[in-house]
């Protein structure tokens, strides 16, 4: 069964689509030299899955740049720094770094993810003599005396880094400034999200991804708008339900899965109602207060608000706990495992997902994938079994 | 650990204490002691001994598994239960373990965990092993999280972050597991135990430099650095066993004479290397022999530098307790950012006077192997030595391909004769 | 002559150059490395030393005769005549050498096949195959395998289906003596004598050339001479991928990263970068001006986009190894592939061609996959400085070369980059010369006719 995955590409929605996917295509990241060239000095500071205090950056007076690797462009120098048992992100960032691609950003920020990011943080330093690299590590102790002071402080010499390197000064007003842009922008996101998993045929996974993808190169209010226009013109156009399986899908929080991908789940009859795709642009779920200290805001958030991440230590509840919420959040008829090859984080996080998956019954599927998959009969057959199977029992 | 070469005093001591370690463990559900699980990166044994916990070393016991040749049933039985084959297989071996019986590497049954301490420090997996590990026991997990040194320093923000959770999270949960109260002096004995043994360690260590080196810096500092990465350091045990391991390394090396290998004596040193990454431990002494067999010693490795980096200088404190285990957690070698471990093998190639460099690439392990190649173009750069690569695994015996990992150390080998011979033996040969 | 020889003992071929005192290669063999090693090492051997005393042949030639006859296209024709009635008498010989096994073999086969006789029809497939052989060698034959198992596997092949079918014997019972015999024979030695074969040869060459009775003599005793002169094997350096299993004392094997080196500098002297893609691995090798290495890296454990990965692609494609080059040539709009992964190539090319991509498309992508790893590789070993040469099986194939000099031109910008035409026998070449080398010289002398 085809679904109409794509919209038409003169209506209203299919300029916007078509306006997203011009960004994701685009590697060389005009958007950002397009920003950056309207008003001199302008910097730009790019940065790695999963998490980065993007309003911190903005406060800053910089656009942050989100950075999840090449796609299916051609590496070659990347691969010269990477055994084949390494996964594809890394190769195609430092192919990506090397091709000259990103010297529209004046750093890179390397968050604590996984040991290959973290690494990657201290060969771009040597690769990249001159340009300024931060590994931000993230608190894995959640307790705001604790961890909290800890972060906070990772936080201030990030900001104290980037004064000097914007040349200005990062104030609480602007900070604040910025949490209520981002907090606009994460409630648009999640508009979005809502809509989706109430009606997935309205919202198809491949667009979803692109409209969100946007916003690793978009000013936030740009974005905001962005999604908010998709919104409005997904809603206005009349779209059949379809008769699809509703899937969670899980294990794309760093390297991302080609568009393709998306567009074959959804053709082989699965409707994705929840995924996590960027998760750096939605990382809290709810607003950030702009009141009181807005670092120690930012810091209280991301202890008591950060969402079930397998490069977050997971310290109460038990693994799954989360999943198994937004599968009845969205009214999921299965999950999708969908792991990038050689993530280390994603594989030894699945067998406890997928252990709480089966206990409560919800039917399961799990493939591997690199951002650079090409050929998707394997998936489209696996997918569509799964779908067939929901469907009808 | 079990060494079968040649039988020195100090390695018939370290099998009695292990033997004598593993066997409290067996009886320890009889005896009522407690016990506490952890990794050598990082490991808080000196506060584990103060409440009188006894730690239990997954890893250790992973690479035991492998030696003894039944770390690749473990980790098909992981994949069985649906882990994936591209993940480190010291995890897999030892969930693989946790479903056969649990038992230690003499044999006996080991304890389920009371406590696991997961002391997360230079490798991302040992959250996920916890985790898993939590998932499979029910035990429940304290956690401490040691920051990268991504800088190449600690910071005294950092220092004071891990000193916090020792006092407000790792050592309540000591005092719960193990019904006693935090006794800092205790604490403080035992450091200073540590710092004795550790002294010996790296007088062992640092006989390397010597023409020929008495000892193996990598296969034979496997088994020298055994007692100190698991459960003895800050025991009187451990400072026995090290001062008696320097007192022989010290004759062998009056002697004149080259290291041990599990098939007698080196012959005459022809190389001297520094090597990079864990070695693989499914094939340890066939590994050895492409080395040994060639004249090859190890002079320095940075494996021996994973469970603390105390050639440079780095001793614990006792007047500084739980400063000074914070700063040992921090200074262990995967916890250091990309330059300075390249700072730190171009080191070892100058100060011991090294002809070249091998990098063992594990598959298992990111932490180590990303970057790895980075690493060796700047280290050749740094040096003017050109560096070896080849690749195997921790205890998967699928990623150990005898004929390709010695054909490219013949090569390397042959290469560096070569070099050194120079151009003067080709004389004649080319017109 | 006194003489030093290199064996390059590779996964699917075994090479063997012979140097002569001034460091010439004056003598080269190939033939497939079998499951006998040893065998493979001597025939390699053997082969390089008849080559070589062809050579010997030619250069012992007078300038001319006494008619003048001897010169030009006629001295160009008895030359190209003595080398075809060579192989020819060495092509029989083998075949007498294989028949001796059939025959040998015959009788269990015919149990096998419930008594069916296959006397008659194999004495008559005996002389068809004898009879053709000529036709094999002649002047402007289509050029074949170098390697008598092949030759002989296609002819026997092709001659006895037609013929099993007319004495109505199974053509698999014919097959099944050709399957046996053909292992014992290409692994036991052959007792051709090169000697008297190149002398029968040199006289049936003469036979057909215009010179006068005069100028044949002066002919056959240059020949003579050169036929006479013993061949004095100083030393022998072995090499390649089995070169553990050669029969040669450890001090006579060196790596093939050093006779790679080593040999590449000896054809191209300003050779800094190698790279050799072989059926098993890829190397990449930095070496000095001198032709000593200086830095290499070779494929990881994953043997993914090696000559072996061309070969499975054939395989799937049922072309033939030296046909998949020319075929992408062909190629309008080559496909992207992401994946060298021999484990996952069949299943990717049958979807691709059921997509209905086009042979040629998906080909020319294949060769670029490949030689990107490549590429990948020597990155990792340092770049490519001037001059760079290409050697290895897959040297041969034109697209891997067009490919290769296009991404190095757009990543290193312009460098020369040699392809020889005799770069398989790189390897051996270097361990030639490492035999000469003076550390070697002083050697137990060994004689070979």
């Amino acid at each position: 069964m085809e679904a109409p995955l794509t919209s038409a590409p003169s209506s209203p929605r299919g300029k916007i689509v078509a306006q997203a996917e011009e960004l994701y295509r685009d590697l060389s990241f005009g958007a950002v030299r397009r920003w950056k060239a309207a008003e001199p000095g302008r910097k730009a500071l790019g940065y790695l899955p999963v998490y980065a205090p993007l309003e911190l950056i903005r406060a800053a007076g910089m656009l942050p740049v989100g950075i999840v690797g090449g796609g299916d462009m051609e590496v070659v120098r990347g691969d010269a720094c990477y055994q084949s048992y390494i996964c594809r992100i890394p190769r195609s960032t430092i192919e990506l770094g090397l091709n000259g691609a990103l010297d529209c950003l004046d750093g890179m920020l390397f968050p604590s993810t996984c040991d290959v990011i973290r690494n990657l943080s201290g060969m771009w330093r040597m690769m990249f003599e001159g340009r300024y690299v931060r590994y931000l590590d993230l608190p894995q102790n959640f307790d705001p005396a604790v961890g909290g002071v800890f972060f906070a402080h990772e936080l201030r010499a990030l900001a104290k880094d980037l004064e000097s390197l914007g040349g200005r000064p990062v104030t609480d007003a602007a900070l604040r400034e910025a949490i209520a842009v981002y907090n606009e922008n994460r409630a648009a996101i999640r508009e979005l999200y809502d809509v989706r998993a109430r009606e997935p045929w309205r919202v198809p996974a491949s667009e979803l991804y692109l409209v969100m993808r946007a916003g690793n190169v978009l000013p936030a209010e740009e974005h905001t708008e962005l999604v908010r226009a998709y919104l409005a013109a997904a809603r206005a156009e009349d779209r059949r339900l379809q008769d699809t399986a509703r899937v969670v899908i899980r294990g794309c929080f760093c390297e991302q899965p080609p568009v393709d991908l998306l567009r074959t789940l959804e053709r082989s009859g699965c409707s994705v109602v929840d995924d996590d795709w960027l998760l750096a642009l939605r990382w809290f779920d709810a607003d950030v207060p702009t009141e009181g200290d807005p670092l120690d805001q930012l810091v209280r958030a991301f202890l008591s608000r950060s969402p079930a991440c397998p490069s977050l230590y997971l310290r109460q509840g038990k693994k799954g706990d989360a999943l198994l919420e937004r599968v009845r959040e969205t009214a999921a008829e299965g999950v999708v495992f969908a792991a990038p090859s050689f993530c280390d984080p994603a594989l030894l996080e699945q067998p406890m997902l997928l252990n709480a998956v089966k206990a409560q019954k919800v039917p399961c599927t799990a493939f591997q994938f690199a951002e650079n998959t090409g050929q998707f009969q394997v998936i489209r057959e696996q997918a569509g079994a799964f779908a067939d199977s929901i469907r009808l029992a | 650990m079990t060494v079968a070469a040649a039988k020195d005093r100090s390695q018939d001591r370290q099998k009695e204490m292990i033997a004598r370690h593993f066997s409290r463990l067996a009886r320890s559900e009889e005896t009522g002691e407690k016990n506490v699980y952890t990794f050598v990166p990082g490991n808080l044994t000196e506060l584990l001994l103060a409440f009188d916990l006894l730690p239990v070393l997954p890893e250790i016991n992973a690479l035991q598994a492998g030696m003894r040749k039944i770390s690749g049933d473990q980790v098909t039985k992981a994949e069985k239960l649906g882990h994936s084959e591209d993940v480190c297989a010291y995890v897999k071996a030892s969930i693989g373990a946790l479903h056969s019986g649990n038992l230690g590497p003499t044999g006996e049954r080991l304890p389920k965990p009371d406590l696991l301490l997961l002391s997360y420090t230079g490798c991302f997996t040992f959250l996920k092993w916890f985790e898993l590990y939590r998932e499979e026991t029910g035990a429940p997990v304290t956690m401490l999280h040691v920051p990268y040194q991504a800088d190449g320093c600690y910071t005294k923000e950092m220092v004071q972050y891990v000193v916090k959770q020792l006092k407000e999270v790792v050592i309540p949960d000591l005092e719960r597991v193990s019904g006693r109260k935090y006794d800092e002096d205790k604490l403080r004995e035992h450091l200073k135990l540590s710092a004795a043994a550790e002294d010996d360690l790296v007088r062992v260590l640092e006989s390397a430099k010597h023409r020929p080196s008495p000892i193996d810096g990598y296969f034979g500092a496997v088994y020298y650095v055994g007692p100190i990465f698991s459960s003895f350091r800050g025991t009187s045990d451990a400072v026995l066993y090290y001062r008696e391991l320097w007192e022989e390394v010290r004759e062998r090396m009056a002697r004149g004479e080259g290291p041990m290998t599990p098939d007698g004596p080196m012959g005459p040193e022809r190389f001297r290397l520094v090597v990079e990454g864990p070695p693989n431990w499914t094939h340890f002494r066939e590994f050895w022999r492409m080395f040994h067999s060639e004249g090859a010693v190890v002079v320095a490795s940075t494996y021996s530098k994973v469970g603390g980096t105390y050639d440079f200088g780095f001793r614990h404190d006792p007047d500084r307790p739980l400063e000074s285990l914070a700063e040992y957690c921090l200074g262990c070698y995967t916890n250091l950012d990309l330059p300075s471990r390249v700072k730190m093998l171009s080191g070892y190639v100058r100060d011991y006077g090294a002809d070249g460099f091998l990098i063992n690439s594990i598959k298992s392990c990111d932490s180590f192997s990303a970057g790895q190649l980075v690493i060796m173009r700047a280290v050749e750069k740094e040096t003017g030595v050109p560096g070896g690569f080849f690749e195997s695994d921790l205890v998967d015996p699928r990623y150990f391909s005898a004929a390709n990992i010695k054909n490219r150390i013949e090569s390397y080998l042959q290469m560096l004769d070569q070099r050194r011979s120079g151009a003067g033996r080709r004389e004649g040969a080319l017109s | 002559m006194k003489c030093w020889i290199g064996i390059d003992l590779g996964s699917t071929t075994t090479k063997s150059v012979i140097l002569d005192e001034s460091g010439r290669a004056v003598g080269r063999g190939i033939t497939n490395s079998r499951s006998n090693y040893e065998t493979a090492c001597n025939v390699a051997r053997i082969e390089a030393l008849a080559d070589a005393r062809l050579g010997l042949c030619a250069a012992a030639l007078p300038p001319s005769t006494a008619d003048g006859a001897l010169v030009g296209d006629v001295r160009a024709a008895f030359l190209a005549d003595l080398q075809r009635e060579f192989r020819l008498a060495w092509h029989l010989a083998r075949l007498r050498g294989l028949w001796a096994h059939i025959e040998r073999e015959t009788p269990a086969v015919e149990k096998y096949f419930s008594g069916v006789r296959l006397g008659g029809v194999l004495a008559a497939l005996y002389q068809a195959l004898v009879a053709e052989a000529p036709s094999l060698f002649a002047p402007g034959a289509a050029k074949r395998s170098d390697f008598f198992r092949d030759t002989a596997t296609s002819r026997y092949h092709a001659l006895a289906t037609g013929r099993a079918k007319a004495a109505g014997v199974p053509f698999e019972a014919l097959m099944a003596a050709f399957d046996k015999a053909i292992i014992k024979a290409e692994n036991e030695e052959s007792d051709f004598g090169i000697e008297t074969g190149a002398s029968e040869a040199a006289q049936r060459a003469l036979a057909k050339a215009p010179l006068s009775a005069a100028a044949r003599g002066t002919v056959l005793s240059a020949m003579r001479r050169a036929l006479g002169e013993p061949f004095e094997v100083v030393a022998s350096v072995g090499t390649g991928y089995g070169r553990a299993t050669l029969p040669f004392p450890k001090e006579q094997i060196r790596s093939e990263i050093l006779c790679h080196g080593l040999g590449a500098h000896a054809m191209f002297p300003r050779t800094r970068t190698v790279l050799d893609i072989g059926g098993q691995d890829t190397k990449a090798i930095q070496v000095d001006e001198q032709g000593l290495v200086t830095g290499f890296q070779m494929n990881d454990r994953c043997a993914a986009g090696c000559g072996r990965y061309l070969g499975y692609i054939a395989d799937e494609m049922n072309l033939g190894l030296h046909e998949l080059g020319p075929l992408a040539q062909q190629s309008t709009r080559p496909v992207k592939i992401n994946s060298t992964c021999t484990v996952f190539a069949g299943a990717e090319i049958r979807d691709r061609l059921t997509l209905g991509q086009r042979r040629e498309d998906i080909l020319a992508g294949l060769h670029r996959a490949v030689i990107l790893r490549a590429m990948s590789l020597l990155a990792r070993s340092g770049g490519i400085k001037d001059e760079f040469t290409f050697t290895g099986g897959v040297a041969k194939n034109v697209t891997a070369v067009q490919v290769l000099e296009k991404l190095v031109r757009e990543n290193y910008g312009e460098r020369r980059m040699n392809v020889s035409a005799d770069s398989i026998y790189t390897g051996a070449l270097g361990a030639a010369l490492f035999a000469q080398r003076p550390s070697l010289a002083s050697q137990k002398q060994e004689l070979v006719a």
